[in-house]
């Protein structure tokens, strides 16, 4: 099985290959063909034709993405490639995985990708907390700007493009890629209103793209490999290549692992997570991060695919799964989610700002033993009214969707906490000090 | 016009709105918080959600934000739907979870657009029962109070503060519901237009400070339509009273002028009317307090005039309507001089000049500033280009602001200013993305840095530097320089600046340029720098870009709230009278002992040096003075009238653009008899000419008799309708119908209740009776609608929300454009008097307002040729000019306790170089030499001020009048004189 993206990520606690070793493998070999040889129209078409589709949790074809970007004659001034490492979904590491793994696929995929919409200058905006990535960043661009292949006219081709590495101060909301556009201006990370979507008006007013890191680490090995090669990576229809599939929780390996696109739950938990700890079982799963629809043991032989997960009611999001299990009380796990979701809400609109931390507070007031029915009801009109077009961005309804399948499958959870007024899970002693 | 379909009716509407202007000028009652008629749409409040339906099958629909909502043809729309409905209740309880429900003790209680919006809502029963989040209120300073608490997150305030009026110091911080707004830590709110926060505001965050040292339910106050007293844009004002004392000012919407937004000096500077200091009775000179009253004062009056011009026929008078001197009356023994002033009514100086005569009637202010004015009426008076408006200036393409201190002397034309730079980029950029401008945060987003084209040229550095693609600081015959240098670019026939520098002449053709590329340039000059020349050579720029397809603009600051009225006179300047600068034998007491006095609301010691204002009154038999305050000149007087101020009388300013502008009595003053000026010379006039059959005058027959005698007024009698003009048989009610304690506010005194104050001199009540529907424009008292109690309410005042007030905004222009026929271009304000209220009721007519006052020849002879020399540095003599400050040099705004807070020490403020060639320290004290006296003042250091000139306060109250332009003395303390 071919493992592209993590094929020269040494184990833990090694460094990642050097621009050199990088080279001697192959590394840079895309940008040199593609400078030599492939028109950047060449390259999105490539990109498109490969069925690559966003990996920060869109899941939006990437060559669609940057066939909005003005080119030739309607392009007049700077534009800009901005790689989003600002992982924050919670259970998500699969980008950390890679930057620390392999700076030099993400600098070339960034490099690639820069070329395809003849972008001149590109930013990596790194997660605050990955301090190690951000070293091996820093290190890294430099090795590029030595090589030659970022600055001036790039290995002769007459293209230049500029690489900057800016780590943002920890918010959830620079994710969202118009508010990674705000915060990289210096302003409130607060979210933009679409239309103008970036690729017209984006940093700075100018065409911008965002791919997120694994998307633009896959772009070296489309352009090397061909379009036809990437689909064939996949078991899945129309969505091209390898994916980082992550799983959290009470699993015995929890872990990371490339695999093809399209794998089932059950493997990856039952294969490549090892199955759950001895005494406990599986509750349920939230597929793609905290920002995705619980699935439950019944949905296990569903593909981990765009399409196949979005049909089962939930999404595949980055693809790194949290696993719930039947020892802990998902009451008190939703809460904790819905914490995180209101803590990070940028204050931008009503609902977002003022329903989440509501949402938060009953959630606490149940699993403290003093919900009402009341409060089942005003959660589920939380997971209505926050819906997609009621709020500015997608934080609110992320957050509403592990509330809406908790109140859907654990039902009968929420009920026993105001039936018996206490949570019945033993692990939530804590509470009641 | 798009048809669009709101719950299922179809309606024609403008194209490229959005669906909640739309929806609220149809008359929907749709809540809204964050968006902003002046401020557009962002999309954060949610608050005014609608369904939209993809045609007219479609049951389902969906939400969307109205305001972010573009109207297009066959739009199907519902506001009544359920679940829009549900959900804007819902976002009024989310606002509700934190909002601290203080309203009884809240100032905005009552008059509250969060109240509002939730009656509006249907949301009545909070559910949410946890802890609220609570926050620490900061100090901003004397004019704004903060109480966070309230605050419901609409962002207006800092959308208002930075990005419309460009203030930096207040942010919001923090994230998620903990976001705070308010300043890095607590300190003086730095923006002088602060204050508007207050009516942004849709709660009671921001609130007036001064109001809650005298605070009123805002419904209990009564109100007229007034005009701001403190500079000459005449921004329109609602003016507040209760228990005899002026509570509050808030803006009066008006299209054409301030728009929604006022400054801090014209919001805060009422607190003058409640002084202690004020004049509230009749006094004489050698006569106990108690022993005059209005009986003893006429008789007094007529005796001293009466000896001074003997008694004239009345028949004479009226028939010359002038009151010169009647032909074959007795030979006066004593001269009668009457002086104006620019703070003063249209209405009392004209009273003046027909009590004394047209040549003994000279304007309150030195030959330079008259010299100055003159020259601005000349040119506005010629019809060669547009008199800009403050929405003339907001939707220019280009600016040029050539000498004048606008941040100082026109604060809300710096608003102006602001909209024209940022609605170009804004426009531009609209284009450009295929998204209509009020898009806020997309335009902006696009826009980035971005402007219009702004050359901002003052002695000073400025405020304003920041947002000007060009600028320069140099002195005032310099700039003028650089003014003709444009000229001649822009029109080669007009004459070369000759020995222009290099840099100066590259600047000079980037602004050319910049002007003859836009589709609308405006000019912008005044008074403040004390040159002629700037103002010739705004001129001549204006009149060189002026063509048929792109009309240019031009603006003239003044110093005064009537200074375009008093100078539109044509009358001398009070140093005719006075004796000219220097000039003439010292005056000795009794050498001309027949010279009687009237001097309306004038203080000769801030317009004339110490000594030669004391040789003036020394060489005067007799003082008479009309004041409103007890000033310098006052102490002078013999005979003391009490003058009304803005709030306690009737008149008209004509201001900047030469609109003439109705100010109305707000409240009969408890104490004393303070009426008018006019009104007392009308009175002592009546004594003259022994016509005084107790009738007295209303303004409206004293503007017919001004259009009569001076016709270049022609029109301002009809810048308002006339006293007797009713809806219904109705005057307009001063106060709200919701106003209360009428017949208890005076029960501690008196069981009896008083009989309500009459109005014999305006369409307006002074009580809740009367007509409470929408009045024509120029008497809107207050603004409230059904659910509307908060100031939001001019919406329905309007034709469209942002747009002009229905029937037109008020004001009558008293200049305007000729067109090759000498006609006016028809841009008259509220064409001919359109003041329809509804169809049916009593219309009324105003009197044409076709101005025919030519002064100069029109066309190419116009221009102004001669250009001055270049300025240059003397050896150990400086240039004296005034400093204009926002807070400090409005004579009657420092009575304000806060702003007098806000205004500076006097100081000398020198270049740079200077300070090093003078050995001068920050601070340190230096003597300034100027009219044989000498101030010890400290030094101001101001980098990037051209060097030879020395910059002083001007009008601050510790300050006495300079010569301004005069050469002056420096020298440091130490240093032997």
């Amino acid at each position: 099985m071919e493992r592209p993206l993590t094929q020269y990520i040494r184990p833990p606690g090694q460094p990642p290959l050097t621009l050199r070793e990088y080279e001697m493998k192959g590394g840079y070999a895309a940008v040199r063909k593609a400078l030599a040889g492939i028109s950047p129209e060449g390259v999105q078409q490539a990109v498109k034709d490969s069925g690559l589709k966003g990996r920060g949790g869109a899941g939006f074809n990437t060559g669609m993405k940057w066939s909005f970007v003005p080119m030739g004659k309607d392009a007049s001034g700077t534009k800009y490639l901005i790689a989003n490492a600002d992982e924050m979904e919670p259970g998500t590491f699969k980008d950390r995985m890679l930057v620390e793994g392999n700076p030099h696929q993400l600098i070339e995929g960034m490099i690639l990708a820069a070329y395809a919409i003849q972008a001149t200058i590109s930013y990596v905006f790194l997660r605050w907390a990955y301090r190690y990535a951000a070293q091996l960043l820093k290190n890294s661009i430099q090795e590029a700007y030595s090589a030659g292949y970022l600055g001036k006219n790039i290995l002769g081709s007459g293209y230049s493009l500029d690489m900057y590495l800016h780590t943002g101060v920890g918010r959830y909301m620079c994710g969202e890629e118009t508010a990674l556009l705000n915060a990289l201006e210096g302003k409130r990370a607060t979210p933009r209103s679409k239309p103008p979507f970036p690729q017209v008006s984006g940093l700075f007013g100018k065409p911008t793209i965002v791919n997120n890191v694994e998307t633009l680490c896959c772009i070296p090995h489309i352009v090397n490999n061909g379009a036809a090669w990437f689909k064939s990576l996949s078991l899945s229809e129309d969505e091209g290549g390898t994916k980082i599939y992550g799983v959290s929780g009470k699993v015995k390996i929890p872990g990371a692992w490339e695999l093809p696109m399209g794998v089932t739950m059950r493997e990856l938990i039952e294969e490549h997570a090892g199955g759950m700890q001895d005494g406990f079982g599986l509750k349920g799963v939230l597929p793609g991060g905290a920002s995705t629809d619980f699935l439950t043991s019944d949905h296990l032989d569903i593909k981990m695919d765009f399409k196949s997960i979005s049909s089962a009611g939930s999404r595949l999001g980055t693809g790194t799964m949290v696993v719930l299990d039947d020892a802990t009380c998902p009451v008190g796990f939703v809460h904790n989610l819905q914490h995180f979701f209101a803590q990070e809400s940028c204050g931008w609109c009503t609902p977002c700002r003022e329903g989440l931390p509501w949402v938060e507070r009953i959630l606490l007031s149940i699993e403290k033993g003093n919900g009402t029915e009341e409060d089942l009801r005003l959660l589920e009109m939380h997971t209505q009214l926050l819906g997609p077009g009621n709020t500015f961005c997608a934080l609110a309804p992320g957050a509403m969707e592990p509330l809406q399948s908790a109140l859907k499958y654990f039902k009968a959870d929420f009920d026993d906490h105001i039936k018996e007024k206490k949570c019945p899970y033993s692990h939530a002693d804590h509470l009641y000090r | 016009m798009p048809t669009i379909y709101i719950d299922k009716k179809p309606y024609e509407v403008p194209a490229g709105k959005n669906l909640l202007e739309v929806c609220l000028s149809l008359g929907f009652d749709l809540p809204y918080f964050c968006w902003h008629p002046a401020l557009g749409s962002v999309g954060a409040c949610r608050q005014c959600a609608v369904k939209v339906f993809k045609d007219q099958e479609d049951t389902k629909g969906r939400l969307v934000m109205s305001c972010m909502e573009t109207v297009k043809d066959g739009l199907y729309a519902s506001v009544g739907d359920k679940a829009a409905k549900d959900f804007r209740a819902q976002i009024i309880e989310w606002l509700m979870t934190n909002h601290p429900h203080d309203c009884p003790v809240c100032d905005e209680g009552g008059s509250c657009h969060l109240q509002d919006m939730t009656v509006m809502t249907g949301h009545d029963y909070r559910r949410y029962h946890f802890k609220k989040r609570t926050y620490r209120n900061q100090y901003l300073g004397p004019l704004v109070h903060h109480e966070m608490n309230r605050c419901i997150q609409c962002y207006r305030c800092v959308r208002f503060y930075r990005d419309y009026a460009g203030g930096k110091d207040l942010d919001v911080f923090s994230a998620h519901n903990h976001v705070y707004f308010g300043r890095e830590k607590d300190g003086v709110l730095q923006s002088p237009f602060s204050g508007n926060l207050v009516e942004v505001c849709p709660t009671g965050v921001f609130t007036d400070k001064t109001l809650k040292t005298h605070y009123t339910r805002k419904w209990d106050l009564t109100t007229a339509p007034s005009v701001c007293p403190h500079c000459s844009l005449g921004c329109n004002i609602i003016a507040g009273e209760r228990y005899g004392a002026l509570r509050n000012i808030v803006n009066r919407f008006n299209g054409e002028v301030n728009g929604y937004f006022l400054c801090d000096r014209g919001r805060y500077g009422y607190e003058f009317v409640n002084s202690p200091n004020r004049i509230t009775q009749p006094l004489l000179r050698g006569r106990t307090v108690e022993a005059v009253d209005e009986g003893v004062l006429m008789e007094e009056v007529r005796n001293l005039l009466t000896r001074s011009q003997g008694v004239r026929s009345p028949g004479v008078v009226e028939s010359q309507g002038m009151g010169s001197p009647a032909v074959g009356a007795p030979a006066p023994r004593t001269r009668l001089v009457g002086i104006g002033s620019p703070r003063a009514s249209v209405e009392s100086n004209f009273a003046l000049m027909q009590l004394v005569g047209k040549e003994n009637f000279y304007q309150g202010v030195t030959e330079d500033d008259a010299y100055l004015a003159r020259r601005i009426v000349e040119v506005l008076a010629s019809g060669t280009v547009h008199s800009a408006s403050l929405k003339d200036i907001g939707s220019a393409d280009a600016v040029l602001i050539l000498g004048e201190d606008v941040w100082n002397t026109a604060p809300v034309m710096v608003l102006a200013v602001r909209q024209s730079v940022q609605n170009t980029a804004a426009a531009q950029a609209a284009q450009q993305l295929s998204l209509p401008v009020w898009n806020d945060l997309a335009i902006r987003q696009f826009v980035q840095d971005k402007k219009g084209f702004l050359a901002n040229c003052t002695v000073a550095p400025s405020p304003l530097d920041e947002i000007s693609g060009c600028t320069v600081h140099a002195a005032p015959d310099t700039i003028a320089r650089l003014g003709f240098a444009i000229a001649h670019l822009l029109r080669p026939s007009l004459p070369e600046v000759a020995g222009l520098g290099e840099e100066e002449a590259s600047k000079a053709a980037t602004i050319a340029r910049a002007l003859e590329s836009a589709k609308k340039p405006v000019v912008i000059s005044g008074v403040s720098c004390c040159s002629d020349a700037s103002i010739r050579a705004a001129y001549d720029i204006a009149a060189a870009l002026d063509k048929a397809d792109r009309p240019a603009c031009i603006a003239y600051v003044l110093p005064e709230c009537n200074s375009m009225g008093l100078a539109m006179m044509g009358a001398a300047s009070v140093e005719a009278v006075v004796g000219a600068k220097g000039g003439g034998p010292a005056a000795v007491r009794g050498s001309e002992p027949d010279l009687t006095a009237i001097i309306l609301e004038n203080d000769l010691y801030r317009v004339l040096p110490e000594a030669r204002a004391d040789a003036f009154f020394d060489r005067c038999q007799k003082v008479i003075v009309l004041e409103s305050l007890n000033n310098r000149t006052t102490a002078k007087a013999d005979v003391l009238i009490p003058a009304a101020t803005f709030a306690e009388g009737d008149g008209t300013f004509v201001n900047n653009e030469g609109r003439a502008q109705r100010f109305f009595q707000v409240f009969i003053p408890a104490i004393g008899p303070i009426r008018e000026s006019w009104k007392w010379l009308r009175k002592i006039r009546s004594l003259l000419t022994a016509a005084a059959n107790g009738h007295e005058p209303h303004p409206d027959q004293l503007l017919v008799e001004l259009e009569r005698s001076l016709p270049q007024f022609a029109g301002i009698s009809g810048a308002a309708p006339s006293q007797d003009f009713r809806i219904h048989g109705e005057a307009i009610a001063r106060e709200p119908h919701r106003y209360s304690g009428r017949t208890a506010m005076l029960a501690n005194l008196s069981v009896s209740e008083p009989g309500p104050g009459q109005d014999g001199d305006s369409p307006l009540s002074f009580t809740m009776e009367g007509y409470q529907g929408i009045p024509p424009s120029p008497l809107i008292p207050f603004f409230w609608a059904p659910g509307w109690n908060s100031v939001q309410s001019v919406n329905k005042y309007q034709q469209e929300p942002g747009g002009p007030l229905r029937g037109g905004d008020p004001g009558r222009r008293l200049f305007e454009k000729r067109t090759a026929l000498g006609e006016g271009d028809g841009k008259a304000a509220p064409g001919e008097g359109d003041w329809k209220v509804a169809p049916g009721e009593e219309d009324w007519k105003a009197a044409p307002g076709e101005g025919d006052w030519k002064v100069a020849p029109g066309g190419e002879d116009i221009f102004f040729k001669d250009i001055p020399e270049a300025f240059t540095v003397r050896q150990q003599k400086w240039l004296l000019l005034p400093d204009h400050l926002v807070f400090g040099s409005g004579e009657l705004s420092v009575y304000t306790k806060a702003l007098r807070e806000l205004s500076p020490q006097p100081y000398v403020a020198i270049s740079h170089n200077d300070a090093l060639q003078l050995a001068a320290a920050d601070g340190a004290v230096i003597r300034l030499i100027t009219d044989q006296q000498e101030y010890p003042l400290p030094v101001k250091i101001i980098e990037g001020m051209s060097d030879g000139m020395v910059m002083v306060p001007a009008g601050l109250p510790e300050m006495p009048a300079m010569s301004w332009g005069a050469w002056v003395d420096l020298k440091m303390q130490t240093q032997e004189p």
